[in-house]
């Protein structure tokens, strides 16, 4: 059908075309003003507490106890299940959030700006690795952490950004897949690259030596900060690509632990969702897939853009996680990709593959097709509240969303 | 019984942590080993490790850039045998760099790697064939179908579609072709040369053109059209571009037709067609005794006949006298058991313009439908549909015929038993040696085989090592279908 | 018009793309012809009500 291909066509340019900055780090009542108190914006598809995991119910707990909701976790559960909070996607409020994906008012969150399109998108700080929030860490160490954040590092950043024009990510990504970054399992390079930018602006802007080394070191000790960014640039980046009339290009996938969602350009803001499944990868000594937690997580954004899984290519070393496949079998990943989306995309090429754009907007009809689904590169996250990341993998999207998306896409364009 | 725990740090040693997850996967995993981990030594990896229970005093100075190996075993020899092999591993990481060849999963993506392509060959089951086959028309290539079971509706609007492109559609149920010089699908390897051949049958096809090549001509080219192509509901599209295609190739100077009788509206199209030609054509409508064509046509009842008048009239094989091996037949009936269909249908023609009677499951105006007890001669194609259900054919799988074979030769009242073996490119890799294998001991008894072999001696299987290996084991062998056929009238004839 | 497609297929060098029986695909390369195999499977998984939209929407 000529009218879906030259949708997707209109998809694909608005993707390429988009220039997303990272301007600012700001309150998240400030980014966000629909947010209120007692509001808590989640990964993933809508979902009501009774069905969430593990870790999801523990991170709800420790943001209320942060936000000064509730005195204790105890407490927090409690009120969680009489009511007391409301739960929202972060994708309904221009947000994403990774693995657990908290967001609530008091915590800073970055802002990319597309200014290609003038849309903003927001995502919190990466808090590093370890017992950390997004894995549904929630003890006093975790909580201490997000004080920081919210305190210091935060309002530190924010001011280093504001202080100049912004940090333009499209090339710094272009710089990191060609350093061995896919941008979701392995964020090094662009990790480095974020901190060479900022750091002369964060001394400019800083008049705490002492202060100020702790903030570099927090970045520098941390491989995956700029993942964060990157979500927020792909939510930055696909929102005008939403409401296509008879575009088949998936505009977001994402995962709250329970289920797997995914919304089409051509059919808004309806998700389409299905249990999620369980990763496959490699676990850290004293853990094995009994203690995972299914997939979590706004992350996925990453490989709607055409990173991550699509851009295993670039990033040999994570191709190990998928278990018996050589490190360089990983350009077969990217590869196959490429046969469940519209185009490539130029200017995020790998080198290792003659310099393959990365496959760019996922078509349902093609993911069905092929019987592909889009490959996710994920953090594994313990099953049980509070103990972390327990392992990496991959993990595929399931394809009952894509089968449930085909048939609303087809009475979107009158077929049936 | 207490655990062992070896630790060792190497210095300065520093690999990338997915290589480590992998390494200590593999050495967790060897016998006797509870837990082990290679792990660079940064705080939050030494407090994962200390919690899996895999430190020990050795590695208390390890720092940030140092590697730590912690094998927690049963024994001190499990730990020892899996240091020796996390050594191993660090001290030679790599393993191939060859990764696996990556394969197309979709159409789309085939032809964006091999924008080049301009024929597509398909052969997935019949449901789907029709909507792939639309995928690669849309894309620009001709498509050959040697999938069945496709819907005559589908094939039409195939058809059409193609036509509209300038496309060819051969098939569906097309089986061989020779485009260029190469066999596709069920072909045989024969000489270049000036005669093209469109077929509406696959094996028909193929016999002509071996016997063409046996005749020491030369094939052009071979299109197939698919066995219902010059029926009503599909007009002969494929046949009437197949016939442009070959009257204006400079290179063919004779053209061959070879399909069962057509509808009578299309035949008149086709003939037309013929007519308006300058080339001389050779048409074979196998079960037909006589066609009105134009006077630069000949009418050939048999695939021989074809054959002989495609190569300027030349007699094949003259020096072949049955009378030189013929025997007399033990009984009266013969049962012939057929891989090829076309061959099967041109032993009918040739059993009843003998004045036999003949039944067949495949059978041809004039021919019975097979009943029991009757004293016919019995010609069964093994490869229509009621043999091939969820079975390959006969002539990928020859033990299809086994089964029938066995009883015939069993059968006291069966004199002969008449079988083809068909060679090539596609077809089974010594369909001789599985006939004489199956055969067996009853080879010995007073049941004659006849047989011939389609192919020649460019295909992989070797026309004469065939022929070899079946006159060895005692079966005649008749150096065409035709022969075979009077051959074996022959032997009933010294039978009396 | 479509005598030279035709004209094309059997005067240019034949360059197959095979989907179905690998074994067509592994001897045409035998022969030296360029040959592309597609790794098929059904699409939609054989569901035949998603295949009939897909047909209908065009991959």
């Amino acid at each position: 059908m000529k009218l879906i291909e030259k949708a997707n066509q209109k998809a694909l340019s608005r993707m390429l075309s988009a220039d997303p900055v990272l301007i600012d780090v700001i309150p998240a009542s400030e980014a966000i003003p629909d947010l209120k108190s007692h509001m808590i914006l989640h990964a993933g598809p809508p979902i009501a507490w009774e069905n969430m995991c593990g870790p999801m119910q523990g991170a709800i707990a420790g943001i209320a106890k942060f936000e000064g909701w509730s005195n204790s976790l105890e407490d927090a559960f409690e009120k969680a299940a009489a009511g007391a909070f409301d739960f929202h996607p972060n994708h309904h409020f221009d947000a994403v959030g990774p693995m657990t994906g908290m967001t609530t008012i008091s915590q800073p969150l970055m802002v990319v700006e597309n200014r290609k399109f003038g849309n903003k998108a927001y995502c919190a700080l990466n808090e590093g690795l370890g017992k950390v929030m997004r894995f549904g860490g929630n003890d006093d160490s975790v909580l201490e952490r997000l004080s920081w954040l919210r305190d210091d590092f935060g309002p530190a950043f924010g001011k280093a950004l504001r202080s100049g024009d912004g940090i333009p990510l499209k090339h710094l990504v272009a710089r990191g897949l060609t350093m061995g970054d896919e941008m979701h399992q392995r964020n090094v390079a662009c990790s480095g690259l974020i901190l060479r930018e900022l750091a002369p602006a964060l001394a400019r802007t800083s008049s705490d030596n002492e202060e100020l080394a702790k903030i570099l070191a927090f970045i520098g000790g941390n491989d995956q900060f700029f993942l964060n960014v990157g979500m927020a640039m792909g939510k930055a980046i696909m929102d005008p690509v939403r409401g296509i009339e008879g575009s088949s290009v998936v505009t977001a996938m994402c995962r709250n632990g329970t289920e797997f969602g995914i919304r089409v350009s051509g059919t808004g803001d309806q998700w389409f969702t299905a249990p999620v499944e369980m990763p496959e990868g490699l676990y850290f000594p004293g853990y094995t897939e009994a203690d995972a937690n299914p997939d979590m997580g706004d992350s996925t954004i990453v490989e709607t853009i055409g990173l991550g899984g699509f851009a295993m290519g670039a990033s040999p070393a994570v191709a190990g996680f998928v278990g018996a496949g050589a490190a360089s079998d990983a350009g077969n990943f990217t590869r196959t990709m490429s046969e469940i989306t519209t185009g490539e995309n130029p200017e995020w090429t790998i080198p290792a593959m003659d310099y393959l754009g990365v496959p760019t907007g996922i078509d349902i009809r093609m993911v069905l097709d092929t019987g592909l689904a889009p490959t996710i590169n994920t953090g594994i996250a313990h099953k049980e509240p509070g103990v972390g990341q327990v392992g990496a993998g991959v993990v595929r999207a399931p394809m009952k969303c894509f089968e449930q998306a085909l048939i609303a896409f087809a009475e979107s364009v009158g077929v049936k | 019984m207490r655990s062992v725990i070896i630790n060792e740090v190497r210095h300065g040693f520093y690999l990338d942590s997915v290589a480590l997850m992998r390494y200590s996967k593999t050495i967790a995993s060897m016998d006797g080993v509870e837990e082990a981990a290679l792990m660079m030594a940064s705080p939050s990896n030494r407090q994962i490790m200390s919690d899996a229970g895999l430190l020990n005093d050795v590695s208390v100075d390890a720092e940030g850039g140092d590697l730590i190996v912690g094998i927690r075993a049963s024994n001190t020899e499990a730990a020892e045998t899996a240091r020796t092999e996390a050594n191993l591993i660090l001290d030679q990481p790599t393993t191939s760099g060859l990764g696996e060849a990556w394969r197309p999963k979709s159409i789309r993506a085939a032809v964006k790697i091999n924008p080049e392509a301009n024929l597509a060959l398909i052969s997935v089951a019949g449901d789907f064939a029709a909507a792939e086959a639309r995928k690669f028309l849309r894309r620009g290539l001709h498509v050959m179908m040697f999938s069945d079971n496709v819907s005559i509706t589908d094939e039409l609007s195939l058809k059409k579609e193609a036509r509209d492109l300038g496309l060819l559609v051969m098939g569906p149920d097309c089986g061989t072709a020779i485009i260029n010089g190469t066999p596709l699908a069920f072909a045989n390897v024969v000489p270049k040369g000036s005669i093209g051949v469109i077929g509406a049958s696959g094996t028909g096809t193929q016999e002509i053109t071996c016997l063409i090549a046996q005749g020491g001509g030369g094939i052009s080219q071979t299109l197939g059209v698919g066995g219902r192509d010059l029926k009503d509901e599909i007009g002969g599209i494929t046949t009437l571009m197949a016939l442009d295609a070959l009257d204006a190739d400079p290179d063919t100077c004779h053209i061959v037709l070879i399909s069962k009788p057509p509808a009578k509206t299309v035949a008149d199209k086709v003939v037309a067609r013929i007519g308006a030609s300058k080339k001389t054509f050779t048409v074979c409508f196998i079960g037909a005794t006589d066609w009105d064509l134009p006077t630069n046509a000949t009418f050939a009842s048999s695939l021989k006949l074809a054959s002989e008048n495609a190569l300027g009239g030349k007699a094949l094989f003259a020096n072949f006298d049955v009378n030189t091996i013929a025997k007399p037949a033990s009984a009266a009936k013969v049962c012939g058991l057929f891989s090829g269909g076309t061959l099967c249908a041109e032993i009918q023609t040739l059993f009843i313009s003998a004045g036999l009677s003949v039944m067949s499951n495949a059978a041809i105006p004039g021919v019975d439908t097979l009943s029991e007890n009757s004293t016919a001669h019995t010609i069964i194609d093994l490869g229509s549909d009621e043999y091939t259900q969820g079975r390959p054919h006969p002539m990928i799988d020859p033990s299809v015929r086994d089964g029938a074979l066995e009883t015939a030769m069993a059968d006291t009242s069966v004199g002969i038993v008449l079988v083809d073996v068909v060679i090539g490119y596609g077809a089974y890799e010594d369909p001789a040696g599985h006939l004489v294998a199956s055969l067996g001991t009853s080879l010995s008894g007073s049941t004659l085989v006849i047989a011939s072999v389609t192919g020649t001696d460019g295909d992989p299987q070797g026309r004469l090592s065939q022929i070899a290996k079946l006159e060895a084991a005692g079966i005649l062998v008749a150096p065409s279908n035709a022969d075979a056929a009077e051959l074996a009238l022959a032997c009933l004839k010294l039978a009396g | 018009m479509e005598n030279d497609k035709t004209a094309d297929l059997i005067s240019k060098p034949l360059n197959v793309i095979n989907i179905g029986l690998e074994g067509f695909a592994t001897e045409l390369k035998q022969q030296g012809v360029s040959v592309t195999h597609v790794d098929w499977s059904p699409p939609a998984g054989g569901d035949p009500k998603i295949a009939d939209l897909l047909s209908k929407l065009g991959t």
